[in-house]
């Protein structure tokens, strides 16, 4: 594998008296796709907070290209290469798009006066690209006016715009219908073959097995599985271990009915 | 932007083609229509100040041409102003500043003491920025890193800083007969052709904030901040920070209103601001900025400020009795607030 983009060793989270990770190591190299998955409540977002530095860990560390980092926050995160585009996709609604794509990172000249002009530019350039546009709306149309899908187009392309080393993608087929969903897929397809590198966040394991490289599996804090696209045969495998491991006797019945719901 | 900064992705589904994937067409082709939909908020504002003049100028002709009546409405007016739009953006952080009349007060209090003790006014006006500077620091770190609730804790903190004020002086007032001579007078309270200066430094003022909430950094970070402040967060915006801003930015904002309306009068007195809290706040919203943050508009709230103030004058100058005033006051903000909730879509 090439280089280690970003690597957790040991992290440990608490809330007051609860522990959301207990100890997770986790890297990713360049140019690979990895599955995240776990149940709900596994730490997988606490997991995606730390990650994109809204949220400090109780302990353990953080290194960057095998250099480690002091004072981990959302800005040096980004500054790291590292995009997030989060579950509920961070949007300011009223805003435009613009403002959107470039919300904490505007494209200042002068004294901080924003270069408005090309802001329209690299927005319209960036939404092109991936494929999310419309004749009905522009770079000035307000968030709010989108539907799910084009709202995840301005989140995703907010992502893409800084070269990122490291887009995490935090269920992002959630709530999008076919042809967003494919849209997302051959997104994260085409950013492996440029040569960088995803976090892809799922609940939905058989959309994540289908587009990961590696798989990580999250549970209570911990990582139960750390697994090879080639170790892993089919998506019903990973389902079979994840219930293995939440109900490690075993529950009558409950591998056929998983498997129907998925 | 260079060529290598341009990811090398293609387009999904790998077609660029459609006239749709050249270039996004705007849904408002006409510059008019665009121009009306971008501005609904302040173009509402002003139709509403349009309407309320021409009432008064049928009821009374007479009055309202003469030039008096604004001459006198632009000497007053400025003061308001330069509270008024630092509050846009303290209401678009979705926050409130109830602690400007004392900030007004205290600024002002700091440039008569200068002013009194023979110094250059300018000095008392430097002296008083600073003054509005650290007190609007103390206010927002207080509600801000206090984790307090903005609309209690600045409260408060009008009462505790007029307080201070009154205990000092204990209810005496400053006459400042040196100023009439000095150069800053001239330059920020006389007349040019018969207008007040003032206006022209506060129309400056607008005009430098509107573009500052517009086309600036620090008023995108603004709206981003009172839109979705874990958005803000998580995109790695200082969202403490932002909001510490907006208060010093009030702060300053009344600083300099306070000392001009020191320079009206030739005299401190140690209720100077108090009269402003009712009518800058409504000002603020008949302006057109919503309650819930993440929207406003500066030249809304300006106009807002006009409307406001000729009420007072114009129900007394249409031949009603002074007992008018506060009725129309009331009667305008409604009829503005109903107008604003017509016109605005609040998206979640």
């Amino acid at each position: 594998m090439g280089e280690r983009i970003i690597e957790l060793r040991d992290i440990k989270k608490s809330y007051g008296q609860v522990y959301a990770l207990g100890g997770v190591n986790l890297s990713v190299d360049r140019g690979e796709v990895v599955g995240l998955i776990g149940d709900n409540g596994a730490g997988k977002s606490t997991l995606i907070k730390i990650l994109s530095g809204v949220v400090k860990p109780t302990s353990g560390e953080i290194l960057v290209r095998d250099n480690p980092v002091a004072g981990w926050s959302a800005a040096r995160s980004r500054d790291a290469g590292i995009e997030t585009v989060f579950q509920d996709r961070a949007l300011a609604v009223q805003q435009t798009i613009v403002r959107n794509i470039f919300m904490g990172r505007e494209l200042t000249g002068f004294m901080g006066w924003l270069k408005v002009n090309k802001e329209i530019a690299e927005a319209s350039r960036l939404m092109r690209e991936i494929g999310f546009t419309s004749k009905v709306f522009t770079p000035h149309s307000i968030v709010g006016q989108l539907s799910g899908g084009e709202r995840q187009g301005v989140a995703i392309a907010r992502a893409i715009y800084k070269q990122a080393e490291l887009i995490i993608l935090d269920e992002p087929t959630t709530a999008l219908s076919l042809t967003e969903t494919a849209k997302v897929f051959h997104f994260v397809r085409q950013v492996r073959a440029s040569g960088r590198s995803i976090l892809f966040i799922g609940h939905n394991i058989h959309h994540v097995f289908d587009i990961a490289d590696r798989f990580v599996v999250l549970d209570r804090g911990k990582v139960a599985l750390t697994a090879d696209r080639s170790e892993v045969k089919s998506a019903e495998d990973l389902i079979n271990f994840m219930e293995d491991v939440a109900h490690p006797g075993g529950l009558p019945g409950l591998h056929e009915g998983a498997e129907q719901r998925a | 932007m260079s060529k290598a900064m341009e990811p090398d992705l293609q387009t999904p589904l790998g077609r660029t083609s459609g006239p749709a994937a050249k270039e996004w067409s705007h849904p408002s082709n006409h510059w008019l229509r665009g121009f009306v939909l971008d501005n609904r908020a302040s173009l509402g504002t002003l139709a509403v100040f349009i309407v309320m003049m021409a009432v008064f100028i049928i009821a009374n002709p007479t009055v309202f041409t003469t030039w008096y009546l604004y001459s006198s409405v632009l000497t007053t007016l400025p003061v308001a102003l330069f509270v008024v739009v630092p509050l846009v953006f303290v209401v678009t952080c979705d926050e409130i500043d109830l602690s400007f009349p004392a900030t007004m007060g205290f600024a002002s209090w700091v440039f008569a003491l200068v002013v009194q003790a023979g110094y250059d006014p300018f000095l008392g006006i430097a002296a008083a920025l600073v003054t509005g500077t650290l007190l609007g620091f103390l206010v927002g770190s207080l509600v801000v890193y206090g984790g307090l609730s903005s609309l209690i804790a600045t409260l408060g903190m009008n009462f505790l800083l007029r307080g201070l004020i009154q205990i000092i002086n204990e209810g005496k007032s400053t006459a400042l007969t040196n100023l009439a001579d000095s150069a800053a007078y001239k330059i920020f309270s006389s007349q040019i052709w018969g207008i007040p200066v003032q206006i022209f430094w506060a129309i400056a003022f607008v005009v430098f904030s509107a573009l500052l909430y517009n086309r600036h950094r620090f008023g995108a970070q603004v709206r981003v901040v009172g839109d979705n402040p874990d958005s803000a967060k998580q995109m790695g915006i200082d969202v403490k920070l932002v909001k510490v801003k907006v208060f010093v930015f009030t702060g300053i904002g009344a600083a300099i209103a306070g000392t001009f309306s020191v320079m009206i009068n030739f005299t401190w007195w140690p209720t100077a601001g108090d009269g402003y809290l009712l009518p800058v706040l409504a000002s603020v919203f008949v302006g057109g900025t919503p309650t819930w943050g993440g929207i406003g508009t500066v030249v809304g709230g300006a106009i807002g400020a006009v409307t406001v103030s000729f009420i007072q004058t114009g129900v007394v100058a249409a031949g009603l009795s002074g007992f008018y005033v506060q009725f129309f006051n009331g009667l305008i903000i409604i009829l503005s607030l109903l107008g604003h909730k017509w016109n605005q879509a609040r998206y979640r």
